[in-house]
């Protein structure tokens, strides 16, 4: 059939030509892409829900249906929920921690002191070093016998812990290494988030009589939101994924009290080969990620100063 | 800020140097130690010492492990996700910048789902795909699933919208297609961003344990950090620190050194390739 050459519209005027369309060039230069993201990032949020309802483990080869029993296994398991308590008291004492360490950080290192550039380097460095190199390295440092953190202790009159041997202390000992190696990183942003607020504004509260807390918490603080927002996402993720430090630090003990929902999961699916229960520990980690995320895309978001 | 300082902005500036100092000394005991000779034990709880200086520990560190089939594997592994991740990225983000197509929308959702969903939470499923595909223990199946990448593709994309359109159409006007257009304007306008991306990425992959772990099970295929891990094992158990540290520092100094050369550059870096 032949096409008319100009297309007509309804009063008879040629219709106004719009862009012409892409075709199939777009999906075809975000194809390699979407392959790798729909093969290791889609499919297996959808893989281990499915898995989730099988009994896969040493007993059954063959995956066998189970329907919510590894759900209600999990939520029946002491180690299941001491893991996931221990990974909110992760999150809850590193992100606070180590954000408001970095604002701190910032502040004071947001000025042109000499040797101001050394110092952002020292508190930067152990964002460079791989976690399991500088957990090995804190290993030494916390060793009951020897380690420098006890020889510090007694040296102010306290008496000597074994760190990582002690369900007290083990789960803060691996905290404090996640604060150590965040801080400087987090500082970063909050620098260039200070050095982009605007000066007549701390001039106007100078003038106003504003003290420097004053100028801080009313001011300063909430002009940085956006920032505090993104650092704390990102700090959100890193307390979901701990696993490195504690590998190498605790192996998930003394007494579990260092085990993570991560921990867990690798714990069940590689160590024990249940694969089953490792898959609804992951769907329950993905669905909190999704949870926080979603959260914070349409409640968080909203109420955060953006300028 | 440059204020006059006060006594109060002084104590500050002094205990923020002093921990700073608290902050360096795991590095400064771990080249210490590892320089340490063998005839002055570590567990006597001296810190330092005043004899001389050895690499005899980096020696034997060498001839205990496969610190070079660990460093080949690593390089290969890093530049392998870093090469792929520049076509991803570079191609994900001229589209998103510049293209209007049907289910956009959706496909940009896909990317924002790597965001929210880091791949270590994925492991157990991602394990059993690389398996499926008889990858398992491949260095292939390292870099896998870090190839498509969210975060470079947003930057990317960034990056690309600030190019100006009559450049854009200029090209066009004089018979370029896409690829093209990409090639001999965008690109070159985003090379500092992709120079960016390129420090964050080696850094983040020279460091990445947890993946390779799992995927990887003998010495011919695993990292500098793998291997590590396994070594410090090893020599934990009988507190051979020196070993331990000389190993370490083998594993870290590339980067360390390249940090403390270019402080500004990967300071930079890392601060593009977080912001979205």
């Amino acid at each position: 059939m032949a096409q008319p050459a100009v297309k007509v519209g309804p009063a008879g005027k040629p219709v106004k030509r719009r862009a012409p369309s892409p075709g199939w060039g777009p999906y075809l230069l975000l194809l390699p892409s979407m392959i790798l993201l729909a093969a290791f990032t889609i499919y297996p949020m959808i893989s281990s829900g499915y898995l989730a309802l099988f009994h896969a483990n040493l007993a059954n080869r063959e995956p066998v249906w189970a329907g919510v029993e590894n759900f209600q296994a999990l939520f029946t398991s002491d180690l299941f929920l001491k893991s996931l308590k221990n990974t909110v008291v992760f999150a809850v004492v590193t992100i606070p921690a180590s954000v408001l360490l970095a604002i701190w950080l910032a502040l004071q290192l947001n000025r042109k002191v000499r040797s101001v550039s050394f110092l952002r380097a020292a508190y930067f460095y152990p964002t460079m070093l791989p976690l399991v190199s500088a957990a090995s390295v804190w290993n030494f440092f916390y060793n009951p016998n020897y380690g420098p953190v006890n020889l510090l202790v007694r040296l102010f009159g306290g008496t000597a812990q074994n760190w990582l041997g002690d369900p007290q202390t083990a789960l803060p000992a691996v905290m404090f290494v996640s604060i150590w190696k965040d801080a400087g990183y987090f500082m970063i942003f909050f620098l260039a988030g200070l050095q982009s607020l605007p000066s007549d504004v701390f001039e106007a509260a100078e003038l106003d009589g504003a003290n420097r807390w004053q100028q801080f918490w009313k001011i300063t603080f909430p002009l940085l939101s956006p920032t505090t927002l993104f650092v704390a996402t990102i700090s959100f993720i890193n307390a979901f994924k701990a696993m490195d430090q504690i590998f190498v630090m605790t192996g998930g003990g003394p007494e579990n009290t260092t085990s993570t929902l991560l921990f867990y999961i690798w714990q069940q699916t590689f160590q024990f080969w249940d694969k089953g229960m490792g898959a609804a520990a992951s769907v329950v980690l993905i669905v909190i990620l999704l949870a926080v995320a979603l959260f914070n895309q349409f409640y968080v978001d909203k109420k955060v100063h953006y300028e | 800020m440059n204020k006059k300082m006060t006594f109060f902005d002084w104590a500050m500036y002094v205990t923020t140097a002093a921990v700073a100092l608290g902050w360096l000394i795991p590095l400064i005991w771990m080249v210490a130690t590892s320089i340490r000779p063998e005839t002055s034990p570590v567990g006597t709880g001296s810190m330092l010492w005043g004899g001389s200086a050895t690499f005899a520990n980096f020696q034997r560190a060498w001839s205990t492990a496969p610190f070079g089939t660990y460093y080949k594997n690593t390089v290969i592994i890093v530049l392998g996700i870093l090469c792929t991740q520049m076509i991803t990225i570079t191609l994900g983000g001229y589209v998103f910048a510049r293209m209007n197509f049907r289910g956009k929308d959706w496909l940009f959702v896909a990317f924002l789902l790597q965001l929210m969903v880091p791949a270590e939470a994925l492991v157990v499923p991602n394990y059993a795909t690389v398996d499926a595909i008889g990858l398992v223990n491949t260095r292939v199946a390292v870099m896998l699933p870090y190839i498509a990448s969210a975060m470079g593709t947003f930057l990317m994309r960034q990056t690309f919208k600030q190019v100006p359109r009559d450049l854009e159409e200029a090209a066009i006007i004089d018979g370029c297609n896409h690829l093209q257009v990409l090639w001999h304007v965008f690109i070159p306008i985003a090379r500092p961003t992709l120079a960016a991306w390129a420090l964050s990425s080696i850094s983040f992959h020279w460091n990445n344990f947890f993946w390779p772990l799992i995927v990887t099970n003998t010495n011919d295929v695993r990292p500098l950090t793998v291997g590590l891990a396994m070594f410090t094992k090893a020599a934990e158990t009988g507190a051979d620190w020196s070993l331990i540290t000389a190993g370490t520092v083998m594993v870290v100094a590339p980067l360390l050194i390249a940090f403390f050369l270019f402080q500004k550059q990967f300071i930079n870096s890392f601060m593009r390739s977080g912001i979205k």
